[in-house]
């Protein structure tokens, strides 16, 4: 747990030693904001909640969270500190873990800054707030998912850049899975349990019930066990490949 | 005296390559190991697989009694380690750095803080603790790296390469700091420069094509040059003719080779016992005008060279 700590706090103080916390938070916030406005009509609805928000979220994270992951270890591999690093008292799975959580806690940094419009909605009408925490806790859930898969792709690679588009194209594969263009692939040859199976890797069918204010434990589940087997598969990508 | 570094039948491939094939060597307290070997020749893999970075294919290597594959924690504590070309967080300042690598190997608070006090003292830090090791000169993050080795006071240190770029007055004070240190730790270095082993350590290894092929103190494998205990004789160059022929006649004298033009003659002996007592005495008596008498005792660099094929004379391979 201490080794955890000390390797998070120094990979979250990382972010903010360079431009890169700033400039991500700056481009994700004003992203998110015009986006609910402009193209998610966020008055013309005439509704007081933030759908119009949240739904963007993961076209939003699908190029931005693979930009916080790309460093993760393709960096420490560039550097060579990978090998101070790993060379000090500490397990992979501490390493891993550490630099997860910095991340995740970093994106929820950034999560919680667009608090300006929660107060929004909160002056305009009364929305449900319950769903709207429901919302903030999928969003950042799901980000960790993402997080997870770009930091196993970063983990396999030394150039950021491989890191960055590789894990963008994962994301993107299981944002969409769950569209109507990909499941109309499948549908019509496909038994009807391969297009639910496919249909049930989405980010966005899980998400889309966590917005409604549905907490269920199946998303849940589904988002956690994404992280878990992406940072097992990068403990393993680190062991095999750390001296390449 | 327990070997505080065991190293038992190491062997890594990558692929069809064998970078290190079969290495075995102990290490114990007291002793500084200088690592030699050309490019290549897998010295800087030995030592990644000494400090548990990476996995050896075959064999085991131990840091004070503890495997490092098998329990890599309790051997990575025991070790400090600074891999080759010194790698530092280019975005950290090295008093942030070493705040990290302390608090990793557990110290906190004022302990941490004295750690750190003591490593910026003996690397010589003082000056740059607040700027971002990136803007750092090379001296400098080797510094950094070596402070970042000795934070936890070691008992066994392994070093790769540690004085590469730093200048001469730097490179003196790392072997100082070495010396002081070697009386209770395992120290390994590894190095180019062969001075630095004549300096500072108490044994070399030679490593070439992933074997070990010499292994000795720094004087017993500088007498393994073939010049070792010739006898250097600087004279006048008119003499020299004379001089060959008289010195020629003495008993056990193998061959005389003339250097320098003529300013100086080589004298080998047949049974590798230096001769210096008889043409001393025979130089006293002739009127050649020597100005210098001196038993050659050979060079660590000739014979690293005859040992690792760079130098592929007809001198035969000697024995020590």
């Amino acid at each position: 747990m201490r080794a955890i700590s000390i390797i998070f706090r120094r990979e979250l103080a990382a972010y903010f030693a360079t431009p890169l916390a700033y400039v991500f938070i700056v481009v994700f916030l004003v992203l998110a904001g015009s986006l609910t406005f402009f193209l998610g009509s966020f008055f013309d609805r005439g509704q007081a909640d933030l759908q119009p928000f949240f739904t963007f979220h993961p076209w939003l994270y699908l190029f931005l969270i693979p930009a916080i992951a790309m460093r993760l270890w393709a960096e420490e591999r560039k550097t060579g500190t990978i090998e101070l690093f790993l060379t000090l008292p500490v397990t992979t799975t501490q390493a891993v873990l550490g630099k997860f959580l910095a991340a995740w806690v970093f994106c929820g940094i950034a999560l919680a800054l667009t608090f300006p419009l929660w107060f929004t909605v909160n002056v305009l009408g009364s929305p449900d707030n319950g769903v709207i925490l429901a919302s903030y806790l999928g969003s950042w859930l799901m980000a960790g998912a993402f997080l997870a898969i770009g930091a196993a792709v970063s983990a396999l690679t030394k150039n950021q850049v491989i890191a960055f588009v590789v894990a963008a194209v994962v994301c993107f594969v299981l944002t969409v899975s769950g569209s109507s263009v990909v499941l109309g692939f499948f549908t019509g040859w496909a038994p009807q349990t391969v297009v639910d199976t496919v249909a049930s890797f989405s980010f966005i069918s899980h998400f889309t019930s966590v917005m409604r204010g549905v907490i269920d434990v199946k998303d849940m589940v589904y988002f956690l066990s994404l992280i878990v087997f992406f940072l097992f598969a990068n403990a393993v990508v680190v062991e095999l490949k750390k001296a390449d | 005296m327990a070997a505080m570094i065991a190293i038992r039948n190491l062997t890594k491939r990558f692929g069809a390559i064998t970078a290190v094939d079969d290495v075995s060597f102990a290490v114990g307290q007291g002793e500084v190991l200088g690592f030699l070997g050309p490019n290549g020749a897998g010295k800087s893999t030995t030592m990644k697989m000494l400090a548990g970075f990476l996995a050896p294919t075959a064999g085991t290597a131990a840091v004070c009694g503890f495997d490092v594959q098998q329990q890599p924690i309790q051997a990575k504590s025991q070790l400090g380690y600074l891999p080759e070309g010194a790698p530092a967080y280019p975005d950290m300042t090295p008093r942030g750095f070493l705040a990290f690598v302390a608090a990793v190997r557990g110290f906190d608070g004022a302990e941490r803080a004295k750690r750190i006090a003591s490593a910026v003292e003996r690397a010589n830090l003082q000056d740059v603790l607040e700027q971002p090791i990136d803007t750092l000169s090379k001296g400098f993050k080797r510094r950094v790296g070596l402070a970042q080795a000795l934070i936890h006071d070691p008992k066994v240190l392994v070093l790769d390469e540690p004085t590469d770029g730093l200048d001469p007055n730097q490179k003196y004070e790392v072997r100082r700091l070495i010396e002081a240190m070697a009386a209770d730790k395992a120290i390994v270095v590894s190095t180019h420069i062969l001075e630095e082993v004549e300096a500072a350590c108490t044994r070399v290894i030679i490593i070439a094509g992933g074997k070990v092929v010499a292994d000795g103190t720094p004087s017993a494998l500088a007498a393994r040059d073939p010049i070792h205990n010739a006898v250097l004789v600087r004279l006048d160059p008119a003499s020299a003719p004379a001089a060959s022929r008289k010195f020629g006649m003495l008993a056990g004298v193998k061959s005389i080779e003339e250097i320098e033009g003529g300013a100086g003659l080589l004298i080998r002996p047949a049974d590798g016992r230096p001769l210096i007592t008889e043409i001393g005495a025979l130089a006293r008596t002739e009127p050649w005008r020597v100005s210098e008498l001196r038993v050659e005792q050979g060079r660590l660099e000739t014979v690293f060279r005859h040992i690792t094929g760079g130098l592929k004379s007809a001198a035969p391979a000697a024995t020590a």
